[in-house]
């Protein structure tokens, strides 16, 4: 693969909220005892949307921005990012049933870094994950999304890059050749 | 977004001095110190990022903040401590440095945290020893976290340091503070003066662009920011001026001085104040003024940062 590829356009990332805010919907009822909560720095953005749409069931519904820096079990390694974003987490998550946004799902270090920051908030009655973008291979840790926009199977050095109205200027999800290419 | 930041590494192994740190170490550890910050302001007291790392804390000069904060900071990143004080230890029996910390290492330290009376200990450690070595103060020649922390508070409270005054009261010849926060401020971009009796200015400071005010009231009226330093009797062998209280007179900092600049001078000490003397308790405990509490709670977010950022540099 050489090209850029337009994974989803506006149209369908709107479809894709629609959807997976219906679906929790018919799985949380009116939300009680659960909040959302964004992975920092671009899982909240998603989760900002989804948030929007979840008000109409759950006015009330808390909404946190769980900064992962400090939890990650590669930051020797050289790769990630090593500057924190703001953790904004105004409630316990004791009891209460997680709903973990983040954009793309890939080796999966990310939200197990996540599950470790949680359990520092409390004790979870259940955490659930929702995610933009399923990358299907290279994962390297057992985790799997319970809600999804949509699954691709892509090389190594292939990048993702969700892209939010709000922040990006554009609703588009894109698949690039390696990351440098999706700077452009 | 934090893709486009340019650095996120230290261009250095060890913290010895401002002087070694660029620009861009300093807004590094600055920008983490916020995350550390506004993480202990929730309900995070804890993260593992060092559960693997053991840290030596080696105090050949004695130390309350600077330690506890150290040790805290160490704690909240779940790292292993070794404590170690030269009072009770063979120290005391004729082992040399070198060897003291040789041996110390010898037993698996990732990372010292050291306090030492001889300038430039920490530099001779670095040449022979591997493991990051963290200047907790080395006689009267850095104090590089105190620095940081100091800049860190002033930044809160005016965002941009570039163009504000700093003025450092009081006996700048004994203090690392001092020599460290001229380092720090004039990188930042801030004007930097110190303020005190002549015998207790060092010579060459003006080599350095640093303004030197004789007179406290002169000081205040070009100053935005006071950082106000204790007089360190316990380095001074000689007499260097007649008496604390005409000390206090001259260059004691209090409310009846301050009320004849009409401006809100912001004021800092590194601790431990001499109440009466350098600074009075009016002007320490103001609310509104004083941000020495904000200090020390700021250290601890600025000394995560440094540990954590240091621990980084070692890839496995």
């Amino acid at each position: 693969m050489s090209q850029e590829k337009v994974i989803l356009e506006e149209l369908k990332i709107k479809l894709v909220l629609e959807r997976i805010a219906r679906h929790l919907h018919e799985r949380y009822r009116d939300f009680e005892n659960t909040v959302l909560v964004g992975i920092q720095p671009r899982g909240t953005f998603f989760a900002e949307r989804l948030h929007e749409r979840l008000l109409q069931y759950a006015p009330h519904l808390p909404f946190g921005k769980l900064d992962i820096t400090f939890f990650r079990d590669d930051f020797r390694t050289g790769t990630k990012q090593l500057l924190p974003d703001p953790m904004e987490m105004p409630f316990s998550t004791q009891g209460q049933r997680v709903i973990l946004v983040d954009d793309v799902l890939y080796t999966g270090r990310t939200i197990n870094a996540a599950m470790n920051a949680l359990q520092s908030l409390g004790r979870p009655s259940k955490v659930e994950l929702c995610v933009m973008v399923e990358r299907r291979f290279h994962r390297e840790v057992p985790i799997t999304p319970d809600y999804m926009g949509v699954q691709i199977d892509a090389i190594g050095q292939a990048y993702v890059r969700v892209r939010w109205k709000k922040h990006d200027g554009i609703d588009e999800v894109m698949l690039y050749p390696n990351k440098e290419a999706s700077r452009k | 977004m934090t893709d486009t930041t340019p650095s996120t590494r230290l261009s250095t192994k060890h913290l010895l001095g401002i002087r070694d740190l660029t620009k861009a170490d300093i807004e590094l550890i600055f920008s983490t110190a916020d995350g550390f910050s506004s993480m202990l302001q929730g309900r995070i007291r804890k993260v593992p990022t060092l559960r693997d790392t053991t840290v030596a804390n080696i105090f050949f000069e004695n130390s309350t903040r600077t330690r506890i904060s150290f040790e805290l900071a160490e704690k909240r990143l779940s790292a292993d401590i070794v404590n170690f004080s030269a009072s009770s230890s063979s120290v005391k029996k004729g082992e040399t440095l070198l060897d003291t910390v040789q041996n110390i290492l010898a037993m698996k330290v990732d990372m010292v945290v050291m306090r030492h009376p001889a300038p430039g200990a920490h530099q001779f450690l670095a040449q022979h020893i591997p493991a990051n070595i963290i200047n907790a103060g080395d006689g009267t020649h850095e104090h590089p976290t105190q620095a940081l922390l100091d800049a860190f508070s002033m930044r809160q409270r005016f965002e941009k340091l570039a163009g504000k005054r700093v003025v450092i009261i009081g006996d700048i010849l004994h203090s690392r503070v001092a020599l460290s926060n001229i380092f720090c401020l004039q990188k930042l971009g801030a004007k930097v003066a110190v303020c005190g009796p002549p015998s207790l200015i060092p010579f060459h400071l003006p080599k350095l662009g640093v303004k030197v005010f004789d007179q406290l009231d002169d000081a205040l009226a070009w100053a935005d920011i006071a950082n106000v330093l204790r007089i360190q009797l316990e380095r001074q062998d000689i007499k260097f001026f007649p008496s604390l209280r005409e000390y206090h007179n001259l260059y004691g900092l209090t409310r009846e001085r301050l009320a004849k600049h009409d401006k809100d001078i912001l004021i800092m000490h590194p601790g431990p104040i001499n109440r009466g003397v350098e600074i009075s308790s009016a002007v320490a405990d103001d609310p509104e003024q004083s941000v020495i509490l904000q200090q020390v709670e700021n250290g601890v977010a600025v000394r995560m940062a440094v540990l954590y950022l240091l621990g980084a540099s070692n890839p496995e």
